[in-house]
């Protein structure tokens, strides 16, 4: 350091003031972009290498088999007829019976725009509760949407929904009122005055309501194949993420009883397997309804679906409310707000939005395993694959193409949800915490 | 800025405690503790670490559960009653040392949220004491910010707005400071010094000494879960009587 004039190496002052300037523009260009990423070195040169042969491999089988595939004859006899020994994917079941696989084999071809439109229906319904910046006045929809989408489905008489939404709405009344004083009188006021209207509602319907109905009734047992997942889906995710809020909040509850509950109904459902829980739907579960209530079958399954997923849900959440550090109940308690209120506007929106990519995994998670109810004999896309149509003369052993199909329809709505999370998580982001 | 130790306080009492005294566990945490305060008093807290002063004014709007005696808060009975709770929440707000903003709702959110949803404010008219006491504090500008964006400074004096909204006759700190950078701590004081001139009934938990000296008209000295001390700051800095306070004050004045 021989030029530096007071002899202290130490001692600097800055002398000017550096300008701001822009950031350097990046270098672009493929052959830069190959060699950076591509081949930096030899070891990732060789696995560049590996991946593309193995690309290659995967793509020179499945490509011509999916290109050369055929879609106008009546039977795997025929297709293999007209492919005479080359590959070639028999994709003329989809085209055949793409009916039955959305719609199950005995709902009324006639009738396919009632779920088609329910399905239309249900965007809309969705929408404001999936992007909460649309204006709360669509969420009034959403409410009658249910009712909407049962009466579509199921048809018969208009009265069913109708007097279902009254009860609903009666018991909303009822627990606006009551709860105010104490939640558990609101609680069960509620209840009982959707029993009350049910029950009235249930007698003033005439027997014949159905026959003269102005869409025909479809039962239960009639419904089957992609359509069925879907409502099982959607109706099981919808019911089990309050219900596992509910348990979440009911597990940290310093009411003991409550608590035990909750920790014990948790417990036992993730200690058993869905199967398990799908078969008592459907021999055991109407020991526990009155003996003279024929509960639904699709009813039994949705509610067993309903409390196995509630659980997973009820755990993710329980992990997002520990995530939470104590400081924000104490600060929530300090400005007066009350137990409700603290979880709804404090507690819940933040546990939830750690919790959504656990949610939105169970949710995936879920959706996909309303396959199971095949087992049980319900005719789901499974169901319709593996009974009816491979059990056909024309169609035995088209599985490829069958199975590849329905988990086509199952990725597409699973990506779906899973873009749906990530972005709704980059919406949240309100900067580090 | 005017040395406000020497402001008048009233007669009227703000808080009374009467020989509280609470466990946690089987650990005696607070001990026959003694304490009136009346409305427009500024007091310092302070003491070693452990000693239970955080317990104490964390006791005053019922985050903790005492066990034996009782508080009196503007002349509302602190009982498990969960109306006088709120009741006294409301009326006595609190900052804490990690500032506890609500990371997920805007600056004015946090602001508004209690006055809207516990004092039933309209909206329009809590936003507009919301921006009032933000400009208090000086950050008006930020108001449409989240608290992570927030340097810590500014966020504790959001969390001092925040309390102010609920109009709450007394105010309670705990370490407002000693999560901040020196550079911080002075504009978060001053924001304090600024409610003390204004008459504010205040107990500060602190270590910030010049603060006692220039605000408070009463410093409490606590040990091992026990006031030991009590006097005005000047006597109780220049002339401290007990043996614990001394050996307190030479070792955090004496560096
Ligand atoms: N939730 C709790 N359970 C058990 N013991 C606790 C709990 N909170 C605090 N304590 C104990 O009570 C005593 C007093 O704690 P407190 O937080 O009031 O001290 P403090 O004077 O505020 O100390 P500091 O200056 O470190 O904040 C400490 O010994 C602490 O370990
Ligand atoms: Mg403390």
């Amino acid at each position: 350091m021989s030029d530096n004039k007071n002899n202290n190496p130490i001692a600097f002052v800055a002398t000017s003031v550096i300008p701001e300037s822009p950031p350097p523009a990046r270098e672009t260009g493929i052959y830069k972009w190959v060699r950076e990423n591509l081949f930096s070195n030899i070891p990732n040169g060789i696995l560049t290498l590996v991946a593309i042969a193995v690309l290659y491999k995967v793509l020179s089988s499945t490509l011509p088999w999916i290109l050369n595939g055929i879609w106008t004859t009546s039977s795997l006899a025929e297709c293999r007829e007209v492919l005479q020994g080359k590959t070639g994917a028999c994709f003329s079941v989809l085209a055949e019976r793409w009916q039955q696989l959305l719609y199950g084999f005995k709902y009324p071809e006639e009738e396919y725009w009632r779920p088609n439109l329910a399905l239309i229906l249900l965007f809309f319904a969705m929408a404001p509760v999936l992007f909460f910046d649309l204006p709360r006045k669509l969420l009034g929809f959403t409410v009658i949407y249910p009712f909407l989408a049962f009466w579509l489905i199921w048809g018969g008489s208009i009265m069913v929904p109708i007097v279902a939404m009254l009860g609903f709405a009666a018991a909303a009344v009822v627990f606006q009122k009551l709860g105010k004083g104490s939640f558990a009188a609101g609680f069960f006021g509620a209840i009982v005055s959707a029993l009350v209207i049910w029950k009235i509602g249930g007698m003033l319907i005439p027997e014949n309501a159905s026959e003269t109905a102005m869409l025909t009734a479809v039962p239960s047992r009639d419904l089957g194949g992609f359509m069925l997942n879907m409502m099982l889906g959607v109706t099981c995710v919808s019911l089990s993420v309050p219900l596992g809020i509910a348990l979440a909040l009911g597990r940290q509850s310093s009411m003991p009883l409550i608590k035990w509950i909750c920790v014990v109904f948790i417990e036992f459902v993730r200690g058993v397997p869905l199967i398990t829980l799908l078969f008592v739907a459907s021999v055991m579960l109407s020991y526990f309804f009155p003996p003279d209530a024929t509960v639904d079958l699709f009813l039994r399954v949705v509610i067993m679906i309903t409390l196995f997923s509630a659980a997973y849900i009820a755990e993710v959440i329980r992990g997002g409310l520990a995530a939470l550090p104590k400081g924000q109940y104490e600060a929530a308690d300090s400005l007066g707000l009350d137990y409700p209120q603290a979880m709804r506007l404090i507690i819940l929106p933040q546990a939830l939005k750690i919790s959504i990519p656990g949610i939105v995994n169970v949710a995936v998670g879920l959706f996909k395993d309303t396959t199971l109810v095949s087992v049980i004999s319900m005719f789901d896309l499974v169901g319709m694959i593996r009974g009816p149509v491979l059990a056909s003369t024309e169609w035995n052993g088209v599985y490829w193409e069958l199975l590849g199909f329905a988990a086509a329809l199952f990725f597409v709505v699973c990506y779906g949800i899973s873009q749906y999370s990530q972005w709704l998580e980059r919406r949240l982001a309100t900067g580090h915490r | 800025m005017a040395d406000t130790s020497q402001m008048q306080v009233s007669d009227e009492i703000a808080i009374t405690i009467n020989q509280m005294n609470k466990w946690y566990g089987s650990f005696h945490v607070l001990r026959d503790i003694n304490l009136t305060v009346n409305q427009g008093e500024r007091i310092v807290i302070c003491g070693p670490s452990g000693s239970g002063k955080s317990t104490l004014i964390r006791c005053i709007n019922a985050l903790e559960e005492h066990q034996q005696g009782s508080i009196e808060v503007d002349g509302t009975l602190l009982s498990n009653d969960l109306k006088n709770i709120d009741k006294i929440r409301s009326e006595v707000g609190m900052c804490f040392q990690h500032f506890n903003l609500f990371p997920h709702l805007t600056i004015l959110e946090n602001c508004t949220l209690a006055p809207i949803w516990v004092r039933k404010t309209p909206k329009k008219e809590a936003e507009e004491r919301a921006m009032h006491f933000l400009e208090k504090v000086k950050i008006p500008d930020q108001a449409n910010k989240y608290p992570g964006q927030l340097s810590g400074g500014q966020q504790q004096r959001v969390a001092i707005a925040r309390s102010l909204c609920m109009m709450p006759r007394i105010m309670l700190f705990d370490e407002p400071t000693s999560a901040l950078d020196p550079e911080m701590i002075k504009e978060v004081l001053d924001t304090m010094i600024e409610l003390a001139e204004e008459g504010m009934t205040m107990l500060c938990v602190t270590h910030e000494m010049g603060f006692a000296r220039q605000v408070a008209n009463r410093v409490i000295f606590m040990d091992a879960g026990q006031i030991v001390e009590q006097n005005e700051p000047e006597e109780f800095f220049n002339n401290p009587k007990s043996e614990r306070t001394q050996l307190f004050l030479s070792q955090i004045l004496g560096h």
